[in-house]
């Protein structure tokens, strides 16, 4: 099975990344722009992943890849924390409805 | 032989005397204050502590008498002299007694007495700077010991005499009729305790300045007098006469003593000490200042140098005494021991009202009419002469002449005014000044006793006559003007007749013969006045150029007569001139005339037998060394000083002249007044010009006015003008510069560092307001804003990169 080059891998990565970082821009439900920083996440992930390759140990891009799925579930759990209280003090969750910090 | 209990118990018994009413005083100013103001009991406790203190007085007196076995009565009136003070050592709490017992001269006619007749010591150290000393001492002789007894019993009268006369003052609401506010007479609460509270000051000033032992002390106490006689003076403080006349006498005094102070000055300079008698302390002994001056026989050692006169300090026992470094004898210039007695006399000429400072006394007559009586017989004026006496050893002949016309002035001036005062308290006031005047004079032509005599003598008729004037104006309901009374006599016998007797007492009238029990049938007046105008006749005879100080006492003795019975005619003879107040006069109360009979017994025999008597040989007792021998001038055309034995065969020519101006003096008198053969009012028509002159007191007040007051005032609107135009204009000026300075420098302030400060406040708050929009708070927003960033960072980034590459 002939090897998959690294650009494909690219390409896939910044699709993602790309998509991921679209549905945080446009989307207004706050669980939308959530699931945008999901496909952000893993879009870089797979950058870290396809870059291990290259490495000595061919390890590091994969413990790093580790460390960030830990970290967005930890994010995904304050987030939705957060939404909720969203919810309780707006009734609603759409983000463009929290703007009280504007200047 | 105890000679320390004889020390102490005569200087217990006087400082009991002499405490006591300070005591009293204490208690009555604080108690008063929380008591009521209808309690008299301020005036009992201020009358037991006097009246004991009077008992002490003569308990020392007759002890002190018992004690010396009556040396000093002893008939030794010739040859009198004074030895040398003896130190009698044994003392060992730093007390110690001085005998000065009398050697009669050539002979020892009599025994040496165990007991020395006079006693000094030490109460009390106060400080000891260096050789500054200023102790608590006290010197007791006969005349500390007259002088105690005299003033302790007419205090005591006068405090009983003023329970009755200041009755008035006993309640809470009293109103004072001179007094005229614009809700008509003023009224305030009664002051009677606080009148006894100063009468007893009083009295304790006069004893501690007689008990002194030093001149530092007396000082202390000669202005504790001063202070207490102004507070009596002004005591109905509401009366604007009453301040005025308060400050008079506390201003006048004021001048004479400053020239006291400068006398204290040089004595302290000169001598090194203010103790009047010798100390002994740890084996040295310190002569006192007056045995310094004068050898035992009273001699003074002068010495002629190239830098003028000096006189030789020596010590007791007459021999020079010795720088302890240099070894040469100690000197005093001469001009100064005249300066320092010229001073301490300016201090008596205040006290004791004598020309030029007269003025103040006829004015003190604001004060209650006790007051007057105390003032002008056994304290105030009295402290005066007591110094001048007590200080007599001090004094170089040319003073004692300066006293002897400065008292020969003053009699006459104010014999010449009291004829036309009609206030019966101004006649006695004028009366006082002129019978001050005469002890003055008796002092300064050498009469040491005579003067001191009359001193005494005086006291009590004085004392007497001014209760008596008290009594009338209590009983005439504080009328004072003599023209509103007559016949008197009538309504208040007891008050016209003891005032008859001081009347006839300070007249110096008597009946020289025939004899009863061989003595003249005279009042003590007599006696004193006698033995002064026989002292001024015989200086007179000494020194021909003073034949005025003979002749004017002898004039002044007419007058006296003259206005005295007067004043007597004018009040209690005659018929009533004003109906309304002979209506209403009354005797006064036993509480007030009681004081009146037994003063009238002392003015009338406590100078009983003259100068044979008792009262004078007990003065005569501490008289300074020399006087009884007299003292020749040395050189021709110099002052001499006449002695004992000179004065005495003059006694009896003078005794006659005086006796004869004194009679007619009293005839004229009683020409004018008695009978009214002439009629006072034309002579006083025919002399309009004199009467007014005299009225006006001399022009003094007008004088002293143009003198002082007013180049004072002139040379005060100056110094206001230039404080006004000058200083306050530079001050000015000065403010209104640092008031400009002020106001550019806010400007300043202001404008550039506050205005940069703002500058840069509103250039980054501007700053803020712009950057503010980008600040939305829109969620999605934030996000297209960090992808665009990092697509931007990252293009650039790129482009960075390769521009490195290709460079």
């Amino acid at each position: 099975m002939p090897a998959v080059e690294l650009d494909v891998y690219l390409f896939v990565a910044a699709v993602l990344f790309v998509c991921g970082a679209v549905c945080m821009a446009t989307k207004r439900n706050a669980i939308g722009v959530l699931m945008g920083v999901e496909l952000v996440l893993n879009g870089a992930n797979l950058n870290f992943v396809a870059f291990a390759r290259y490495t000595a140990l061919g390890l590091d891009g994969q413990v790093i890849a580790l460390f960030v799925i830990v970290l967005a579930a930890a994010e995904a759990a304050v987030a939705l924390a957060i939404a909720l209280s969203f919810y309780n003090n707006h009734l609603t969750i759409d983000v463009d409805r929290g703007n009280e910090l504007h200047g | 032989m105890d000679l320390e209990t004889y020390q102490s118990t005569l200087a217990r018994l006087l400082t009991t005397a002499w405490l006591l009413p300070l005591c009293g005083f204490v208690i009555e100013i604080f108690a008063g204050w929380w008591s009521n103001r209808r309690s008299k009991a301020a005036a009992y406790l201020a009358v037991f502590c006097i009246a004991t203190g009077f008992v002490c007085s003569l308990t020392a007196l007759l002890y002190w008498g018992e004690k010396t076995e009556w040396a000093a009565f002893a008939g030794h009136a010739a040859g009198h002299g004074e030895a040398g003070a003896e130190h009698a050592a044994g003392a060992h709490d730093g007390a110690h007694a001085n005998a000065a017992h009398h050697a009669a001269a050539g002979a020892a006619a009599h025994a040496t007495p165990a007991y020395p007749l006079a006693v000094s010591g030490t109460h009390y150290v106060l400080v000891q700077f260096g050789r500054l000393r200023v102790a608590i001492d006290y010197y007791i002789d006969s005349l500390t010991l007259a002088m105690f007894t005299m003033v302790t019993l007419i205090a005591s009268l006068i405090h009983v005499f003023a329970i009755g006369y200041m009755g008035d003052e006993l309640t809470d609401d009293h109103e004072d009729h001179e007094v005229h506010t614009s809700h008509g007479h003023l009224h305030r609460p009664g002051r009677y305790y606080r009148f006894f509270a100063y009468l007893s000051l009083f009295s304790f000033s006069m004893l501690g300045l007689v008990l002194a032992g030093n001149v530092f002390l007396v000082f202390v106490f000669w202005e504790l007098v001063g202070i207490c006689s102004y507070f009596l003076i002004g005591f109905y403080t509401e009366r604007r006469s009453a301040c005025l006349a308060a400050n008079k006498a506390f201003i006048m005094n004021r001048v004479g003593d400053f020239g006291f102070l400068i006398g204290l000055m040089i004595l302290w300079t000169w001598f090194g000490t203010f103790q009047f008698a010798e100390r002994t302390e740890d084996g040295q002994t310190t002569p006192g200042l007056f045995q310094m001056l004068r050898t035992p026989e009273g001699e003074i050692l002068r010495l002629n140098t190239q830098s003028g006169q000096r006189v030789v300090l020596v010590d007791s026992h007459g021999d020079p005494l010795l720088d302890p470094t240099t070894r040469e004898p100690k000197t005093v210039p001469y001009l100064l021991l005249v300066a320092a007695g010229m001073g301490i006399f300016a201090g008596c000429i205040g006290k004791s009202a004598q020309f030029p400072l007269q003025t103040w006394l006829p004015d003190a007559m604001e004060g209650p009419t006790p007051v007057s009586a105390l003032v002008h017989s056994a304290t105030m004026v009295a402290a005066g002469v007591y110094l001048t006496g007590r200080f007599y050893p001090m004094f170089m002949p040319e003073v004692l002449l300066a006293i002897a016309y400065v008292g020969c002035i003053t009699l006459f001036l104010a014999a010449t005014i009291a004829v036309v005062a009609t206030d019966i308290k101004r006649v006695l006031a004028y009366s006082t000044i002129s019978q001050l005047g005469y002890m003055m004079l008796g002092l300064g032509v050498g009469a040491w006793g005579a003067g001191l005599f009359h001193l005494i003598t005086h006291a009590f008729f004085k004392s007497l006559m001014f209760l008596c004037s008290g009594a009338v104006i209590y009983g005439c309901h504080h009328v004072q003007e003599m023209p509103r009374m007559g016949g008197l006599r009538r309504k208040m016998p007891i008050t016209a007749y003891t005032m008859l007797v001081g009347v006839i007492a300070i007249c110096g009238l008597a009946i020289p013969w025939p004899t009863v029990f061989g003595e003249k049938i005279a009042f003590s007046g007599y006696h004193s006045k006698d033995a002064i105008v026989a002292a001024a006749l015989t200086f007179a005879q000494l020194n021909p150029k003073h034949i005025l100080l003979f002749l004017l006492p002898l004039v002044g003795a007419g007058i006296t007569a003259f206005y005295m019975f007067r004043l007597w005619f004018y009040t209690f003879a005659g018929t009533p001139r004003d109906e309304h107040v002979y209506e209403h006069a009354h005797e006064a109360p036993a509480v007030m005339w009681i004081p009146l009979v037994v003063l009238s017994l002392f003015a009338a025999f406590c100078a009983v037998g003259g100068e044979e008597g008792p009262l004078f040989k007990l003065l005569l007792n501490s008289e300074p060394a020399g006087v009884a021998a007299g003292r020749e001038s040395a050189v021709p055309g110099g002052i001499s000083i006449p002695g004992h034995a000179a004065v005495a065969a003059n006694h009896v020519a003078a005794g006659v002249d005086a006796l004869i101006v004194a009679g007619l003096g009293a005839f004229l008198a009683y020409v004018f007044y008695g009978v009214r053969w002439l009629n006072p009012a034309e002579v006083k028509n025919q002399f309009a010009g004199l009467h007014r002159f005299l009225i006006e007191k001399w022009r003094f007040d007008e004088l002293y006015d143009v003198m002082f007051t007013r180049p004072v005032h002139i040379i005060a609107r100056w110094c206001t003008w230039i404080d006004r135009t000058v200083f306050d204009g530079l001050l000015h000026a000065a403010a209104r510069l640092a008031l400009d300075v002020a106001r550019w420098d806010r400007k300043f302030d202001e404008g550039v560092v506050d205005g940069l400060v703002n500058k840069v406040g509103d250039l980054t708050f501007a700053t803020g307001r712009s950057f503010r929009v980008i600040q939305t708070g829109r969620l999605r927003q934030y996000v297209m804003f960090i992808v665009v960033g990092v697509i931007v960072i990252g293009v650039a980034g790129i482009l960075f990169v390769t521009q490195l590459r290709a460079g």
